[in-house]
């Protein structure tokens, strides 16, 4: 009894169009950066769902997971230092208002 | 001697380093810089005395040579080397003590010149260069040095430049010499090609010591190899020594300072040509004999005769007490020469020895002349001088007499060995040099007369003695010209050349008196019974020759001859080249250009203007243009850039899943 391989790939593909609608939709930077931390998650899901099903005993995915969360952790702490830095320029978190480097 | 011989170099090079010290000297510092020229010198004299001395007691004619690599090309080793061997030492030692006191006499001389450390460093590089070209124990060497010597009278007899008549002067002597040294450089080509090596000595293996195999090697126009070479120096030494036909350098060079006339007179300049045909005695001779003498040896022969006879005759006719030293010179140089052609190395060496001495003096007794005259160099307009100058008139004296060949002086024993052994190779050279010998006792006696005696013909000016530091060295210069011809046969043995037993010793001997005794007595019937007493009196011999004598005093119109035969032709030739230059090259390259012109101007409308630049500017546009549209892309915004992003992916994916 468990549960199947596709259902959790189906929960990471939700995940991830979650996090993509985010990231393209919401204007504040802070939630386009969340919604960024949403996809990474979905894809750590699928690193260990596929460890799990295809290469129990290898501690590969496992390794890989843990990698991109300590990733995923340093890269929201630059973005965030990211948008202090543009708050304090702009006054302001829209990321539509961040255009200056329009052509 | 091996040992001296290293320490050769060290005679040329202290006054060389002299006039490089002098050539730094501010104009001011006088008397710094005779100091050092006078010290350096000193000390070469020392040097070569010290060679002298070494060479001495050698019953042999023994040499030492130091040959030492002076840069490698290639696989070829270029060698430059030292000799000290009896005639070397006696040059050297000749030079240094001559130049020497020439350099004492320059000292009052030039006293007034604000050029006075210019002069004397000219002056040291002038005795360096010849010292130089008399230690070299390489043909190349000596080039070198013979050139410098070269160079160095072309500055100094330039050295008041500024006068017109200096400054062609200067170039004629260069030019004329230059002449003969394109020979000489050929025969050093040659020699160097044929002999594989330039040394003079190099234990066998010297260029002189192949002189045999030369000989036996086919030169030009059917002459032996070494004969050849021979012929090609002996042009360089007749450009250098003055003879006939490149002597018409040598009378102009009196447009220099008179100590540096001395110096060409007597030390070096002219002594070179005659010392380097003794240096390169062995190819002259080589292949030939007493009876069948080689035509180099003839050639020397000739040349010297013609110019002793010639020059003398030259001499007899001018007023210029300088001018008239100088055909003087030409004349005894042509003694030289011609006992070094027929066969005798040691007279023509020893008459060069001893002629330096006696003209070395007569130039600057005629240097003192023209100072105590307040530069008067017209002999017209002298007379009476023995009164004003005594020691002058007393050295002048002696010299006058040791030129003229009058026993006991000095040129008396040279000048005798020299018609001795002409007389053993050819009578006819024999007669005609005895009539030169004639005529030199007859225009000294000439000069004598017309400076020193009778009364003072030239103006309010009245002369005066000059300073002792211009008369000191006439007067030791005329101690060795009494005593310096007592040595000619130890000269001889000194050398270690035997000769054997000359005949017709007496009879020479006894004409050559005669005809001395002559020419004097000519010229006291002539100038000394009465003398002038106007300055524009004609000349008692212009009296007696009438046009022959207005062709003696122009020099038999040789300088009137080049300069309507090879001047004018050369000169036409420049004129037919720049024409030719004008019209036919100019107009090749006029033509070539405006081609040129023609096509570029085609190339620039139709090439240029539409092509090159239409397209370029057409692709430029198109590069603005396009720029401008996909800048629109450009938004700025990142999720913009992050919508296209996506697009892009599931587009990817879509073909993926087609797929």
């Amino acid at each position: 009894m468990s549960v199947p391989l596709g259902y959790y790939l189906m929960l990471g593909g939700v995940l991830f169009c979650i996090g993509l609608c985010g990231a393209l939709t919401r204007k504040n930077a802070i939630a386009v950066l969340m919604s960024i931390e949403i996809m990474f998650n979905a894809a750590i899901l699928n690193f260990v769902v596929f460890w799990y099903y295809l290469h129990n005993g290898a501690l590969t995915g496992q390794m890989f997971a843990l990698f991109a969360i300590a990733v995923a952790a340093a890269e929201s702490a630059v973005g965030l230092a990211l948008v202090i830095s543009v708050y304090r320029h702009y006054r302001s978190v829209d990321v539509d208002e961040m255009k200056a480097l329009k052509g | 001697m091996n040992e001296l011989v290293k320490q050769q170099w060290l005679i040329p090079f202290l006054p060389l380093v002299a006039a490089a010290v002098q050539s730094l000297l501010p104009r001011k510092a006088r008397k710094l810089s005779a100091g050092i020229c006078l010290t350096a010198m000193g000390a070469s004299c020392v040097l070569a005395l010290r060679a002298f001395v070494g060479t001495l007691g050698h019953h042999e004619a023994e040499r030492a040579v130091w040959n030492f690599v002076w840069f490698d090309y290639g696989t070829t080793r270029l060698q430059l080397g030292f000799i000290l061997d009896p005639m070397t030492a006696a040059m050297a030692l000749m030079v240094t003590f001559v130049g020497f006191w020439i350099f004492v006499n320059a000292t009052g001389y030039m006293s007034d010149d604000e050029n006075f450390t210019r002069f004397f460093c000219f002056l040291s590089l002038f005795a360096a260069a010849m010292l130089g070209l008399v230690v070299a124990n390489n043909l190349l060497m000596l080039f070198m040095c013979w050139e410098l010597v070269g160079l160095c009278s072309y500055l100094l007899i330039g050295f008041w430049y500024f006068k017109p008549s200096a400054a062609t002067a200067m170039k004629k002597a260069f030019i004329t010499t230059r002449i003969g040294d394109v020979g000489f450089f050929l025969g050093i080509l040659m020699l160097s090609w044929q002999a594989g090596t330039l040394n003079l000595y190099d234990g066998g293996n010297g260029a002189l010591e192949q002189a045999g195999k030369l000989a036996g090697l086919h030169g030009w126009f059917g002459w032996s190899m070494a004969t050849t070479i021979a012929v090609l120096l002996f042009i360089g030494a007749m450009g250098k020594s003055a003879q006939f036909p490149l002597h018409v350098w040598l009378p102009d060079a009196m447009e220099g300072p008179t100590p540096v006339s001395a110096l060409i007179h007597a030390a070096t300049m002219v002594a070179a040509g005659v010392f380097m045909v003794g240096r390169m005695f062995a190819l002259f001779t080589a292949g030939g004999s007493a009876e069948h003498p080689t035509f180099a040896m003839d050639m020397v022969l000739w040349v010297g005769c013609f110019t002793a006879l010639f020059s003398a005759t030259i001499a007899v006719g001018q007023f210029d007490i300088k001018r008239a030293l100088a055909y003087s010179t030409c004349s005894q140089l042509g003694f030289m020469m011609m006992a070094l052609g027929a066969g005798g190395l040691v007279p023509g060496q020893f008459h060069l020895l001893t002629h330096a001495f006696f003209k070395a003096l007569l130039f600057l007794g005629s240097g003192c002349v023209i100072i105590g005259t307040h530069h008067e160099q017209d002999m017209r307009k002298m007379g009476g001088l023995r009164k004003y100058m005594p020691i002058t008139f007393w050295c002048y004296l002696i010299g006058m007499l040791a030129l003229a060949g009058v026993p006991p002086f000095a040129g008396f024993f040279s000048k005798d060995e020299v018609l001795l052994v002409t007389f053993q190779r050819s009578k006819v050279a024999w007669g005609l040099a005895t009539f030169a010998a004639f005529l030199t006792a007859f225009y000294m006696t000439r000069q004598m007369f017309m400076v020193f005696a009778g009364k003072w013909r030239g103006g309010h000016h009245e002369p005066h003695e000059v300073r002792w530091n211009m008369w000191l060295p006439i007067a030791v210069l005329s101690v060795f010209a009494i005593g310096l011809g007592f040595f000619g046969g130890k000269y001889e043995h000194y050398l270690g050349v035997h000769e054997e037993e000359l005949h017709g010793k007496s009879l020479v001997m006894g004409l050559s008196v005669a005809v001395g005794a002559a020419g004097i007595l000519l010229g006291w019937l002539m100038y000394g019974r009465k003398t002038m007493a106007h300055a524009e009196e004609p000349d008692p011999l212009e009296v007696k020759l009438g046009a022959l004598f207005t062709c003696l005093n122009r020099k038999w119109y040789v300088d009137e001859f080049y300069d309507a035969t090879i001047i004018r032709a050369t000169m036409l030739l420049g004129e037919f080249w720049r024409v030719f230059d004008n019209r036919v090259i100019d107009g090749i390259l006029h033509g070539i250009a405006w081609t040129a012109w023609g096509v570029s101007q085609v190339v620039r409308w139709v090439g240029d203007e539409f092509v090159i630049n239409g397209g370029f500017d057409a692709g430029c546009e198109g590069v603005r243009l396009t720029g401008r549209e996909f800048a629109k892309l450009q938004t700025g915004r990142i999720q913009g850039y992050l919508r296209i992003l996506c697009l892009g992916a599931v587009i990817l994916l879509v073909i993926w899943y087609l797929k």
